[in-house]
């Protein structure tokens, strides 16, 4: 009787268990948001590369004779070695005689590369501040009232303090961006820790002796990637908001580099007679920052179902 | 039960198909049956078998991936596959009620019971309010729920679970429905709650001639309950008839094979005491669990309490009790995963209670844990083979070497060796279990502790499962703590049993002591209350 059982039944179990999962990466790149948004940041991303081979000139290049033209307008250049060529300035240029093009561009490496360093960077650091709150018990209420101390210092006043201590640059934008971001990702690490901790196959490699730090890289982290992917997205895009905000207050990126947040500062002044300053550079970080979240919308559809909207 | 009588419930011929890329195509093939007036049919089958589709076919409820593709449902001979959402909506608790599962999620816990019931009679009658609530407090008082006044305004959580599915048995049963869907309404109450339920339903559709379909995987409610049983096996109707004779002389192998697998409450006589060493012994273990509270008195809730046990080698020792008794905080006290707080464990000569982290490393491969859920107890994301593995290599063994010790031990759970590289979710419930099996054994444990190692499993499986785990244990002298709710479970496969409640062991000898002649009045109670106990299940008649 016993052997007929096991026959049968495991021939159905068999069945039952040949349905395969199917891979979320899988589902994630056929996603309408994440295709519409990826394409829109891989464009941002080749412009931002590809910058001095799309028709621009030297970004910080002075010409007093050709300020404040409106985009469209031919302006005469005089080169170094004395001869002059015609080029059509096509979102016109700045106060200082700047083409405002050519800064748009180099524009791009700037909110890019501040995007992608604090989402990166923040993640690092936040998981591995998470994984250990999370999992050491005792240090959890230390660790977290930290976090709510850091999580009050509004990152603006950070980075003034930051920038009179040392000085404006891209490294300072991106740590005053940092602190007030790792909590945010300490929290949400810790707390899908403290749910897979009590999963049993955790139990499980517990009782068959496996340490700690294995079994937080090898049982619990995996379980954060795609939340922390998620995530990550959205902090890149506030990021890159928050660079361009600092700039545009003076205490970020310092005026020679050009970046999205520096060119709308200097076209401020001028902003009613010549609002192009401001329009081109607030066009690219608006599509960016968009791009971005709704790339963020679509993995987080497909990457973390808990969070979505549609389940 | 006359044939002049109309049948509540026709099914013709039902067939609902899954969604492409399913395991089969059906998910109910060609199942016909009726339910008469005042008879309680159910529906028999493993996971999968599609007995809880059908009861959503019949609601309307069917999720939209599936489909009904032939065949008609009468509900008093209207064809309910064929009217529309409206009349559908109008049908619904007026002339068939369903019961869930979970007391626990199927009441909103915003609203309070009374308001609930009443949403029911707001949509489907006239009455003003006053009638309304006269209504609901009666039928309150027909589930027999104490202090209806007072039920009426609790919300679910101030309730217990087998009060909550009073509440959905009054809910469903308002309006005098001629149909009582039941989907496995005691699956997730205590025995001695689940019997209370079982009454109720039973003398209530008794009063108002009531049909009911019931659906179930527990024959010992079978036995119980039904008039008539359907045995479904993949979406397919095996055989239907007359409870007794389905039970005492089933025709069909399937049947025969399931009926057979149900473990007889009577304890299967086995072998005198060994004299084996004592591998485990516990003296007055206890858990408290207080919550921090800074303001107010801090609560204090004692899981266990003076749990004196003790296993030697080659015993299987089962604690048997319901939710809440406290026999998972003893079984986690005692792999410590949880930290007791007062007693002693000792572990041969070793006392292990109060050992810190870093001492206690070495003394973990002696003592090893199978959980209940085969879903969860292995990392989803890791192969089997590094599951198993993954113990010996912490304790310092090649990856040959142990690699070379999981495939025997797939073999020992009677496995494909070869399937090591294989992920958990390519495996089935039963084998799963089997799998960590063999990932505790993988470190040549002195105990095994089996945390409700089968209770998650389908009747044939579980057969195999405990058949697999005490031929380890005679073959490996292994000394085994077996944790479980169910008796019948307990009663084949434990040499002695230690009955818990509300955190200490109120009973405590061998199996047949404990079965035979309780002495506690609590044990007598759990006893009296298990589900067909007056049936001998596998007993066929020539």
């Amino acid at each position: 009787m016993s052997t007929i059982t096991e026959e049968v039944v495991d021939s159905a179990s068999i069945a039952a268990a040949s349905t395969k999962r199917k891979s979320l990466w899988l589902t994630a790149i056929k996603n309408p948001n994440v295709i519409i948004g990826g394409t829109i940041l891989l464009v941002m991303l080749m412009v931002a590369i590809l910058a001095p081979f799309l028709g621009t000139v030297d970004p910080t290049r002075i010409d007093p004779a050709g300020r404040n033209k409106k985009p469209g307008a031919e302006i005469t250049m005089r080169l170094d070695d004395g001869t002059t060529v015609k080029r059509v300035a096509l979102m016109g240029t700045d106060s200082l005689g700047r083409d405002v093009y050519s800064r748009v561009l180099y524009g791009a490496r700037v909110s890019l590369a501040v995007g992608v360093a604090v989402a990166i960077i923040a993640v690092a650091i936040g998981v591995v501040i998470g994984l250990i709150s999370g999992y050491i018990r005792w240090l959890d209420g230390i660790i977290m009232r930290i976090m709510d101390g850091l999580m009050a210092i509004p990152g603006i006043l950070l980075a003034i303090a930051l920038v009179s201590i040392w000085r404006a640059g891209l490294i300072t934008v991106i740590f005053a961006i940092v602190v007030p971001d790792v909590p945010r990702v300490v929290r949400l690490v810790r707390s899908i820790v403290l749910t897979v901790r009590e999963e049993p196959y955790v139990e499980g490699a517990i009782s068959v002796g496996t340490p700690s730090w294995v079994l937080m890289f090898r049982h619990i982290l995996p379980n954060c990637v795609a939340p922390l992917i998620v995530q990550g997205t959205f902090l890149a895009a506030a990021a890159i908001l928050v660079e361009a905000a600092l700039s545009f207050l003076g205490i970020g990126i310092p005026p020679e580099i050009p970046s999205w947040g520096n060119i709308m500062a200097e076209g401020r002044t001028l902003f009613r007679v010549f609002p192009h300053n401001i329009l081109y550079p607030g066009i690219f970080l608006a599509f960016t920052v968009l791009a971005i979240n709704i790339m963020g919308d679509g993995l987080r559809d497909t990457l973390d179902p808990k969070m979505s909207k549609k389940v | 039960m006359s044939d002049t009588k109309r049948p509540v419930l026709e099914v013709r011929n039902l067939s609902v198909t899954l969604p492409a890329g399913a395991d089969r195509v059906h998910a109910v093939e060609k199942v016909s049956f009726t339910v008469n007036p005042g008879e309680i049919v159910c529906l028999v089958g493993e996971s999968g078998s599609g007995k809880s589709v059908i009861a959503f076919t019949v609601m309307g409820l069917l999720a939209k991936a599936l489909k009904p593709t032939s065949g008609e449902i009468l509900l008093e001979g209207e064809n309910i596959l064929t009217v529309g959402e409206t009349r559908l909506r109008e049908l619904r608790c007026t002339r068939m009620s369903m019961i869930f599962q979970e007391p626990m999620t199927a009441l909103n816990p915003v609203m309070t019971c009374g308001q609930q019931i009443d949403e029911v009679l707001e949509t489907h009658t006239q009455l003003d309010q006053a009638a309304r609530k006269a209504k609901i407090i009666a039928i309150l008082d027909r589930v027999k729920l104490p202090e209806p006044e007072r039920i009426y305004a609790s919300y679910p959580h101030q309730l217990s679970g087998g009060q909550r599915q009073r509440i959905m048995i009054a809910m469903a049963l308002v309006l005098d429905p001629v149909l009582l869907i039941a989907d496995e309404p005691t699956t997730a109450l205590d025995v001695t709650t689940q019997a209370e339920i079982l009454k109720l339903i039973a003398e209530l559709q008794t009063l108002e001639g009531t049909g009911v379909l019931f659906i179930t995987h527990d024959f010992g409610v079978v036995a119980e309950i039904a008039h008539r049983v359907a045995v479904l096996r993949w979406g397919e109707l095996v055989e239907m008839g007359p409870t007794e004779k389905i039970l005492s002389r089933p025709e069909h192998g399937y049947t025969k094979m399931l009926i057979s697998s149900v473990p007889s409450i009577h304890p299967a006589h086995r072998g005198v005491r060994k004299d084996g060493p004592t591998v485990l012994r516990t003296e007055k273990l206890g858990k408290t669990y207080s919550g921090n509270a800074f303001f107010q008195k801090a609560r204090v809730v004692k899981a266990a309490v003076d749990v004196n046990l003790d296993i030697r080698r080659g015993e299987t020792l089962g604690i048997v009790g319901e939710s809440g008794s406290g026999k998972s905080t003893v079984a986690r006290c005692i792999a410590r995963l949880i930290d007791p707080s007062e007693g002693k464990i000792f572990l041969g000569d070793t006392e292990i209670a109060t050992m810190k982290a870093g001492k206690l490393r070495p003394h973990r491969r002696r003592v090893q844990i199978v959980f209940q859920d085969p879903y969860r107890s292995m990392n989803p994301r890791i192969t089997v083979g590094d599951s198993i593995i993954e113990g010996p290599m912490n304790f310092g063994l090649k990856r040959e070497e142990a690699l070379a010790r999981a495939r025997g031990l797939m073999e020992t759970v009677r496995l494909d060796p070869n399937s090591l590289d294989r992920f958990p979710h390519q495996f089935s419930g039963g084998q799963r279990q089997r799998i960590c099996i063999a990932r505790a054994l993988a470190m040549e444990p002195e105990l095994l502790i089996a945390d409700e190692a089968v209770s998650a499993l389908d009747v044939s499986v579980q057969k195999q499962v405990l058949e697999l785990l005490d031929e380890i244990r005679v073959r490996l002298n292994l000394a085994v703590l077996f944790i479980t709710h169910d008796l019948r479970v307990a009663a084949q496969i434990c040499d002695y049993v230690a009955v818990m409640s509300k955190g200490r062991v109120v009973e405590y000898g061998s199996a047949e002591q404990v079965f035979g002649a309780p002495k506690d009045d609590y044990t007598k109670a759990l006893f009296a209350a298990a589900p067909g106990r007056h049936w001998e299940f596998g007993k066929f008649a020539a």
